[in-house]
């Protein structure tokens, strides 16, 4: 029994090998047509060399693996993609290929275009970051980028801007109104008072030399300050 | 006791008024046009020429007539002449048209001021479509600024019949500018005289700032050469000559009845002369100024629009034939787009309508004025600039100076002849009068925050100032000259100034300006009965660019109305004061 069960298990995985040495041979094979040919399974990509801030050898396509591998782990949230399941296909000196993924556990078909759209469109940032290229430079052909819209804050800038402006002028234009309502008064009350001291003036009073009659002594005489006499002025006799 | 007439308090805050007044948003958004389309650096001969000839004659004819009868327009042409009054009231009219559509272009400026704020500028990229994958349609057929312009500003309607709601970002601008006009002319003099030293020194202070930054840009000389190359056989176009005597004309703000309200509140002995002249001569060297800034900063963004699509297309052909880096560069790409033409024929084919034929000449020429100039390429070009929200901001109140210097002015001409006349300033004060003007005006102008207002707001521009200030000046020039007489204008001369003016402002007054003014006027009707039907640019936003249409009736009636209610002030006033006299005569000799 152990030898039945082995035996099918060990005849398994030579069927399994052969099938991924076949479609290794196949894909191998596959590189060489173009990608028109492929267009479910291939994915095109297109670095814009000029944007490298490094140069392009087989560790960044390392790298580039690691990274589809990656998102399809976690598109799919199984652990089972690994970085030999990306091949990538036909490089060229502007940094362009096109790649599949397959898939080892189900039969060693390569995984639907659409799922590997998927996975690389929800994890797109991380794909770029670890290049240190964007959307534009690090184009996936067939995956139209979703833009980032930009960042909105809750109240639009230029509506703070606007309220301080508006704030400013309305209380400059209350303080000139105002203080205007106000100099105005003073200014009629002045001309009611002038009024009134001409009132009282109005009413004749009899003076003499600027002084009231009704204050005079008219027996005692007044003295006048300018005459009075400085006693210490004069040399005693 | 009557309250003496408000003065500045002294000469210079008088010619800063002016200044301020006369150098306004046409100095900067205008006379670059002209020059580019009229001869480049030989339109400066025509235009000198008819500064000399029309421009400070009639500032000083203007200036003094101020300055002798101490009163607004109203008044002052009813001491020349009874008759007259209906031209200051027509100057009224016109100043009331003027300041009614002149203070949205300050309401846009605040609209773009405040959103200079932001980091990236707004106006630097595209919005997005609904589901994120592109840009907005619209924005990716016209450019970024275009679309900022047109739809996030004035959200404008496809034809002028589509009226649409009033947009209350732009209501909120415009009542912001109205209370900003309110609070520098609520004093009179007092509150205007200290205003006008920061709004007729600011602009120039910016513009230096611009003019260093903008010959440092790159690409700056390609504009400023191009621009400024003579090309004088555009002497011989009449077109030319015509569009310097009205540029000159407009720029200096003639006819309005401002200049003749500031110089009402001058000293009697004030030397207008002397200040005419300088007043015209700083005007005219701004024009050439900012046309220089102006320039540099169309060679700079021409530059970058160029340069910007060579490496686009450098970019897809090295890409889409697999190239080696370098090898296609702007220099020996015609050779090689002639190279891979005749190599890979039909991959040439499929790709050729996405490669554009980038020229620098077709950038260049790419004239613009107004709005569009003012608003979408200068915008175009801030965006690429270091330091952008900087340039921007100081940009944007550069405008707003001088718009509001230019209002007020407006406001002045508006509101002198009021608080002169004795009926309203016993009533009301000084301040009421003011507000009640700012009110009626602000709440006709939220017309043009209508989404179709920027189409009203060209009718007013092209319209409502044109053809009625031409008659005005030439009624006045000629009401001094030979009603009121040129003697006894030079005996109040020699009053005010201590001499008599020289041969060669009395050749003016009585012969030159006249004449000019008449064929000037002969011009613009002609031009107006050859063309026909009237046209208006509307923006189509399916296609992102401006198209030609025909304005419908109701818009040309209201096109009628706005030059017949001026212009009739003139004759319909004379009749009545005719009649009035008729009336007292017939009264007095029934007395008898």
């Amino acid at each position: 029994m152990h030898n039945k069960q082995y035996s099918r298990s060990y005849f398994h995985n030579i069927i399994r090998k052969v099938y991924f040495f076949l479609n290794d041979r196949l894909f191998q094979g596959q590189c060489s047509m173009q990608p028109p040919s492929l267009p479910v399974l291939v994915l095109e990509l297109l670095i814009f060399y000029l944007s490298l801030q490094y140069a392009w050898d087989a560790s960044e396509e390392y790298l580039f693996k690691a990274m589809v591998a990656f998102a399809m782990r976690r598109y799919s949230n199984k652990e089972t993609t690994q970085i030999s399941n990306v091949l990538l296909c036909n490089m060229t000196e502007r940094v362009s290929f096109w790649f599949v993924v397959t898939d080892s556990a189900r039969n060693v078909t390569t995984v639907p275009g659409s799922e590997v759209e998927a996975a690389i469109r929800m994890n797109r940032n991380r794909i770029n970051s670890a290049f240190l290229l964007t959307d534009n430079t690090l184009q996936f052909l067939k995956i139209s980028s979703t833009l980032s819209p930009p960042i909105e804050p809750t109240v639009p800038v230029w509506v703070i801007v606007f309220g301080v402006v508006l704030c400013l002028v309305v209380a400059a234009i209350l303080f000139l109104v105002v203080s205007g309502i106000r100099q105005r008064k003073k200014n009629n009350n002045e001309s009611a008072e002038t009024g009134d001291l001409e009132d009282k003036c109005d009413t004749p009073v009899t003076t003499e030399n600027g002084i009231p009659c009704d204050i005079l002594d008219l027996k005692a005489g007044q003295i006048n300050g300018v005459y009075a006499a400085d006693d210490e002025r004069f040399t005693p006799l | 006791m009557e309250k003496p007439r408000p003065l500045w308090d002294n000469p210079l805050q008088f010619i800063f008024a002016c200044i301020s007044y006369a150098v306004g948003l046409g100095n900067v958004w205008r006379f670059p046009y002209l020059c580019q389309m009229y001869g480049g650096g030989g339109f400066l001969i025509p235009y000198l020429i008819m500064l000399i000839v029309e421009g400070m004659p009639l500032l000083y004819l203007e200036l003094a007539v101020g300055q002798h009868m101490r009163q607004g327009s109203i008044g002052a042409w009813k001491i020349i002449s009874p008759y007259l009054s209906g031209v200051g009231i027509a100057s009224v009219v016109v100043s009331f048209f003027l300041s009614m559509y002149y203070n949205v272009i300050n309401a846009w400026a605040f609209w773009y001021l405040f959103h200079s704020f932001q980091d990236p500028l707004p106006w630097a990229s595209c919005p997005l479509n609904s589901n994120h994958t592109d840009y907005d349609e619209e924005c990716a057929q016209t450019s970024s600024t275009q679309y900022f312009w047109y739809r996030n500003t004035l959200n404008i309607s496809p034809s002028i019949e589509e009226y649409g709601s009033i947009q209350w970002e732009q209501a909120i601008c415009l009542i912001l500018a109205w209370l900003v006009v309110y609070l520098c002319i609520l004093r009179g003099t007092e509150s205007t005289g200290k205003v006008v030293y920061v709004t007729a020194s600011l602009p120039y202070l910016v513009l230096i700032i611009y003019l260093i930054r903008g010959l440092t840009l790159h690409g700056a000389v390609n504009g400023l050469i191009y621009m400024f190359t003579p090309k004088l056989e555009q002497l011989a176009n009449p077109k030319t000559w015509i569009n310097a005597a009205t540029q000159i004309f407009f720029s200096l703000g003639l006819g309005f009845g401002s200049l003749i309200a500031f110089a009402s509140y001058n000293e009697p002995n004030n030397n207008c002369e002397r200040h005419a002249i300088i007043i015209s001569l700083i005007n005219s060297s701004t024009s050439i100024f900012a046309s220089i800034v102006t320039f540099s900063i169309y060679g700079f963004k021409a530059t970058f629009n160029y340069e910007n699509c060579l490496s686009k297309v450098i970019l897809l052909l090295t890409n889409v034939f697999d190239l080696e880096e370098g090898a296609l560069t702007a220099d020996n790409l015609d050779s090689m787009k002639n190279y891979l033409t005749s190599t890979y024929p039909n991959q040439y084919a499929e790709l050729l309508p996405q490669i554009k034929n980038c020229s620098l000449e077709a950038e260049l020429d790419t004239a613009v004025q107004g709005t569009g100039l003012a608003f979408i390429v200068y915008s175009e070009a801030i965006k690429n600039m270091e330091v952008s929200q900087l340039y921007s901001v100081l940009y944007f109140i550069m405008l707003l100076m001088l718009g509001i210097g230019s209002m007020l002015g407006n406001t002045a001409a508006i509101l002198t002849p009021l608080t002169d006349s004795k009926f309203l300033s016993t009533h009301l004060p000084k301040e009421v009068i003011s507000g009640i003007v700012c009110f009626i005006n602000c709440i006709v102008g939220l017309v043009f925050t209508m989404e179709a207002g920027n189409y009203w707001f060209d009718i007013f521009n092209d319209y409502a100032a044109t053809l009625s200030l031409l008659l005005i000046v030439l009624v006045e020039t000629i009401a001094v000259c030979y009603v009121y007489g040129l003697r006894r204008f030079e005996k109040d001369l020699l009053l005010m100034l201590g001499h008599k003016p020289n041969w060669y402002w009395k050749i003016m007054w009585a012969f030159a300006s006249p004449v000019l003014i008449i064929s000037l006027l002969i011009f613009y009707l002609t031009d107006y009965i050859r063309t026909g039907t009237l046209q208006y640019q509307a923006w189509d936003a399916t296609q992102g660019q401006l198209v030609t249409k025909d304005y419908p009736s109701y818009a040309l009636a209201v096109i009628g109305l706005l030059v017949a209610a001026s212009t009739m002030c003139i004759p319909i006033g004379a009749l009545i004061i005719f009649i009035m006299k008729r009336l007292k005569k017939r009264n007095v000799s029934t007395l008898e």
